[in-house]
């Protein structure tokens, strides 16, 4: 073989080798998804499906207080505009993170909350994993428990959609591991004990064993980070809600299980 | 752990039996384990379950629960979530109304998570 | 402030029927054996006893320790054997001190 060719051959090998490094994780055929229900234990299993026992349904009847309080300078409560939940809200958790218009970006359920208590209700903003947060979110994603997530195809999410499949994509922290690697790659596999999800966030939020509350979609996203040894970004970051569209979007047509109980 | 069970069982003699401690062998998570204990028992006014104890192992403190019952339960089972600290043994103690004790003893293997994470 | 309880009793029975009741509180059960993020410890704070009372007559009674898991949930049974109210009662550290009821119809 003469000198051009092998040297042809050489970088098509070289740029072949550098394209599998850089590809993405395969994707999850739609057909193959599965939430992490199924690799609970009988009693897990039991937890989230008994109403009387799932402890994620007390931060819901929290929330059915709290929807009903007036607040905030507008002396409003959630139910002076949205009515029963039972029907408004009804398919709102599946929709979400949806874009918002105002700020030309998507928002999830906690920032949409925050923005109608600032703006329609001229109250003060709930924190991150605060106990009025968690039980609104939990209280507002329970009416839309069994309905499949949303498609989220309105075309002004594209762009949000594709950095946070980037994001889950790209290699990070000390341990120089992507999500796609543990999650569409390796599901199913045993790690330490425990079986590697999928990760749809499909119960959000959920009463996670380990926490011993309830948590949302960015407390379990800064753990995975820190697990991977990363830096996790602060709550709130647009990073994290783009990840949480992706997330939801990879997760389209799954039904909602708030609250899920994991372990 | 013994203290602790001579403690509620004085120098009695505790014999196997009677009593059904139901713990999953393999636990995901230490933090909440579902756990039942029943004991064979007609729990009429003359033959009842006075009391159930369970006891740990290896916790930092060896009681779970302490339950008084009579015969107005009509059946003497309950349930509840505990947290075990370690691969252990968890052991339920039963008296009778009639002063007897009767024990059984589960041996739990806890796993880790693997992503552990740190105090938010 | 007031700690959310969820029970569960049948609202009707038969007389002399077992039933089961179901109890979930919202507790954080603090073992007092954990450390702070400077490494203090954390005090204790955990629900020390649960009462069940049956129309006033005490039909279950539970010592509780640190190694109940958080947002206790306990289930027991009962006969039913009148028309009436169940009183539950959680008591613990800090002067914690919760109630919740239920009525049941017995025929």
């Amino acid at each position: 073989m003469n000198s051009r060719v092998r040297l042809a051959l050489a970088v098509a090998l070289l740029s072949l080798a550098a394209s599998l490094l850089a590809a993405p994780a395969a994707e999850i055929p739609l057909n193959e998804r599965r939430s992490a229900y199924e690799d609970m234990s009988r009693d897990n299993k039991a937890m989230q499906d008994d109403d009387t026992s799932n402890p994620g349904m007390l931060a819901v009847l929290d929330g059915e207080a709290l929807w009903s309080v007036k607040v905030g300078a507008s002396g409003k409560s959630c139910a002076d505009c949205h009515g029963d939940a039972k029907t408004s809200m009804k398919g709102a958790a599946s929709r979400y993170p949806a874009f918002d218009t105002a700020s030309g970006r998507p928002v999830n359920l906690e920032q949409r909350i925050n923005l109608s208590r600032q703006q329609d209700q001229k109250a003060q903003p709930f924190a991150y994993e605060s106990k009025e947060m968690l039980a609104l979110t939990a209280y507002v994603a329970l009416q839309s428990r069994g309905e499949p997530i949303a498609a989220h195809d309105d075309p002004r999410l594209k762009p949000f959609i594709d950095k946070g499949r980037a994001a889950f994509n790209q290699r990070q922290g000390q341990l120089n591991l992507s999500c796609g690697q543990c999650h569409d790659d390796n599901w199913g596999k045993h790690l330490a004990g425990n079986t590697v999800p999928q990760a749809h966030p499909t119960g959000y939020p959920t009463y996670r064993l380990e926490w011993q509350s309830l948590g949302s979609l960015q407390r379990r996203l800064r753990n995975c980070m820190i697990g991977m040894r990363a830096e996790p970004y602060s709550y709130g970051a647009p990073e994290y809600v783009d990840m949480e569209l992706f997330l939801m979007w990879r997760a389209r047509g799954m039904k909602i299980e708030t609250p899920a109980v994991r372990p | 752990m013994k203290q602790a069970i001579r403690q509620v069982v004085g120098e009695a003699h505790v014999k196997p039996g009677k009593i059904k401690l139901d713990l999953p062998p393999l636990v995901e998570n230490g933090n909440s384990v579902t756990m039942g204990v029943m004991v064979d028992s007609p729990m009429t006014a003359k033959d009842y379950v006075k009391a159930i104890h369970v006891f740990t192992e290896k916790n930092p403190q060896p009681n779970i629960i302490s339950v008084q019952l009579g015969p107005r339960a009509g059946k003497a089972e309950i349930q509840t979530r505990v947290r075990l600290a370690d691969t252990q043994s968890v052991v339920a103690i039963c008296e009778l109304s009639d002063g007897s004790f009767w024990s059984h003893t589960v041996d739990v293997i806890i796993t880790l998570g693997a992503c552990l994470e740190e105090l938010p | 402030m007031a700690a959310r309880t969820l029970i569960n009793v049948p609202p009707k029975a038969k007389r002399g029927e077992v039933i089961q009741i179901k109890t979930l509180i919202s507790h954080i059960m603090e073992t007092g054996f954990r450390h702070d993020n400077v490494g203090r410890p954390i005090p204790r704070d955990i629900i020390t006893s649960f009462v069940c009372t049956y129309n006033g007559e005490e039909i279950f009674k539970a010592a509780l320790y640190q190694a109940i898991a958080a947002n206790p949930f306990i289930t027991f049974h009962t006969v039913a054997t009148e028309s009436g109210t169940f009183v539950f009662q959680w008591t613990g550290d800090n002067g914690f001190a919760q109630d919740a009821s239920a009525k049941i119809t017995v025929e």
